[in-house]
């Protein structure tokens, strides 16, 4: 793992890279300013300097967009059978998941539940990119499905906040036919004339841009989000060119007509509920 | 087939298959010597049983392929590709172009055409034969464009009751600035969607590379089929070789952890059957390549157009919804791990939830 570290962090581990460092203080990564980190906390981890959306964990995430203990938690019990007994060199995905000391783990890397945004009661899915840079795997997969069969069976709006790399890796095939399982199930809600709100943040990349995120009825992302289908740096190792400012940044997806509208952190609440209200649901 | 075949095609050779190579060039130097003589008839003994002894060579070597060398004969040079398919296969073809909004992505081919007896619709990816060619396709990488017109083109199958076959092969979708700025990721993504509930049936076979989401975009159906020396993986070895060893070249290790192969993927019941390739890879022999792929997708085809079109709809989405349904419980590893802090959750609830999710586990 010495290797790993030097050569950073490979988007895989799943050593939580902290965006945030333990301590009083940190440095906004956009506008470099020192901050107290209390106060970034109670700004919604939102730099009070340059308005830099911090990344969160799926519980801050659901702390801070449902009414104060109304969540529900579903389908919690369930972890990765590791399906292709994946190993590399002397390590293996299995232990890996097992040995993880750190307590998020235990959501996987999505967090779904029932709860209510500002009395509005719905199904909720937050995704944890402190899980393995919140990859789907099939516990992703089938949360995510039990989730959309709850908003279907209850008539609930769906509500998903993406934040993750795309696929896992280490559940191959099974974890690149979650991106095809999660996208059918939304079929069915669409069919069942359910609402869906997707929220991208940053970042929302691969088999999961490729899938869910991008499906939904209204698609909102966080300002500056990275979001797009192959990571900006593999374009640029293929083609070879200097990518041009902003690409696939949040407000580069409304340009293109890929988003709906960005909305800030703390009007999140209030815009769901308002997106609801209009919808009917 | 013959070896005669395989000197016509000028055969070129992989790296694990350097004593086929050597017996060729003995067989080719025995036989000039033949000619030199003005010998007549039969070939003589000796380049029989040079030829007896490569015949054995090549089912040993590709009888116990290792995943690496699978993915290496999966992207031979001179191995059928999907136009080759769509002129020896399929009879009657119409190319249709265009997704009637951007452009005609070259890298995925539509066309109307008929197999055995049926008529389909045709999706294909297509890598390109000569260089240019290969530059026209981008080397089966397509853009956004590209899965529209797919989409387009089921959309108006679906309409005319026409059954649809695709064919894939692709190293992946393409990774470039047009293909994000064009919602490459939107594109894949309402394929899923569509494709699960498309009312009419849906035969995919992998034909060489199956690269990951790109492959995906056009491989959502009733049957998924592999060649038995294709892949179909969720990232390229070298890519995931990239990513836990930081050194590409450890490529062949990562395509064994990948459970990338056929028979891998058969064990793991993500595809439903693996079509055989004639001795020594699709490359060696076309014809039966080909032949093995139509008699699975018209004896597939006439299974499914018996099926009432909402149960097959039905058990496509029901077997999507079993891939990576067997999670153990998470409840294994908790006490390793500690309790999880769920935030702003009552005790009582906490109970509750758990309860319910509980009972719900076990109606599954
Ligand atoms: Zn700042």
């Amino acid at each position: 793992m010495a290797k790993n570290k030097k050569a950073g962090w490979d988007g895989f581990s799943l050593k939580p890279r902290k965006e945030m460092p333990e301590g009083l203080w940190l440095s906004c990564p956009s506008c470099k300013n020192m901050l107290y980190k209390k106060t970034v906390d109670e700004n919604l981890s939102v730099c009070p300097e340059c308005r830099h959306h911090f990344r969160i964990d799926g519980p801050t995430r659901v702390r801070q967009l449902v009414d104060e203990g109304s969540l529900e938690e579903l389908a919690q019990d369930l972890a990765s059978s590791d399906p292709l007994a994946f190993v590399w060199g002397e390590q293996a995905y299995k232990n890996r998941i097992k040995a993880d000391p750190d307590a998020n783990s235990a959501h996987e890397a999505v967090l779904v539940g029932k709860a209510f945004i500002r009395g509005r009661g719905v199904i909720l899915a937050a995704m944890d990119f402190s899980f393995l840079g919140g990859s789907m795997g099939m516990v992703v997969g089938e949360k995510f499905c039990r989730g959309v069969d709850r908003a279907i069976a209850e008539n609930l709006p769906l509500v998903v906040v993406s934040c993750s790399g795309g696929a896992r890796m280490h559940e191959g095939v099974v974890a690149l036919q979650q991106m095809a399982k999660t996208s059918a199930a939304l079929a069915r809600l669409d069919e069942a004339g359910g609402l869906y709100i997707s929220v991208l943040t940053d970042p929302t990349t691969g088999g999961v841009a490729a899938s869910f995120s991008m499906l939904g009825d209204v698609i909102i992302a966080e300002p500056k989000a990275l979001i797009g289908f192959t990571g900006p740096r593999v374009i640029q190792q293929t083609i070879k060119i200097e990518l041009p400012e902003g690409f696939q940044r949040a407000e580069f997806l409304v340009e293109h007509g890929f988003v709906d509208m960005i909305v800030e952190r703390k009007d999140l609440r209030s815009e769901i509920g308002r997106l609801i209200d209009y919808c009917g649901k | 087939m013959t070896i005669k075949d395989i000197k016509n095609t000028a055969l070129q050779y992989l790296p694990f298959e350097n004593e086929i190579a050597e017996l060729d060039r003995q067989i080719e130097e025995l036989r000039k010597q033949h000619l030199r003589d003005s010998l007549q008839g039969e070939a003589s003994p000796a380049i029989r049983a040079l030829q007896v002894k490569q015949t054995d060579l090549l089912q040993q070597i590709y009888t116990t392929m290792t995943p690496w060398q699978t993915v290496q004969v999966a992207r031979h040079p001179q191995r059928p590709i999907f136009s080759d398919y769509l002129k020896n296969m399929f009879k009657d073809v119409r190319i249709l172009h265009g997704d009637r909004c951007f452009g005609d992505d070259r890298a995925i081919v539509t066309a109307l055409g008929q197999i055995g007896r049926e008529k389909v619709m045709i999706i294909g990816q297509n890598k390109g034969k000569d260089i240019k060619e290969k530059i026209a396709c981008n080397f089966g990488c397509p853009n956004p464009e590209g899965y529209r017109k797919a989409l387009a083109k089921m959309k108006l199958a679906e309409k005319f009751g026409l059954p649809v076959v695709t064919l894939i092969d692709t190293p992946g979708a393409y990774p470039g600035v047009g293909a994000e700025e064009r919602g490459q990721a939107q594109a894949i993504a309402v394929n899923l969607m569509e494709m699960s509930r498309l009312r009419v049936p849906v035969v995919c076979v992998v034909i060489g590379e199956g690269g990951s989401g790109g492959a995906l975009g056009i491989g959502v159906g009733d049957r998924m089929a592999i060649l038995e020396h294709s892949y179909y993986s969720v990232i390229s070895p070298e890519g995931c070789a990239a990513i836990l060893w930081h050194d590409g070249t450890q490529a062949p290790r990562a395509a064994e952890a990948l459970k990338l192969t056929g028979r891998e993927l058969l064990k793991l019941k993500l595809v439903d059957a693996v079509i055989s390739e004639p001795l020594g890879g699709a490359h060696r022999n076309m014809h039966d390549t080909l032949y093995n792929v139509e008699q699975y997708i018209t004896k597939n085809l006439a299974q499914l157009k018996r099926t009432p079109i909402d149960t097959l709809v039905n058990a496509r989405y029901a077997r999507l919804r079993g891939i990576g349904a067997d999670c153990l419980p998470a409840s294994a590893f908790a006490a390793r791990r500690g309790k999880a802090k769920t935030p702003g959750r009552l005790p009582l609830k906490d109970k509750l939830a758990a309860a319910r999710d509980l009972s719900e586990t076990a109606a599954q």
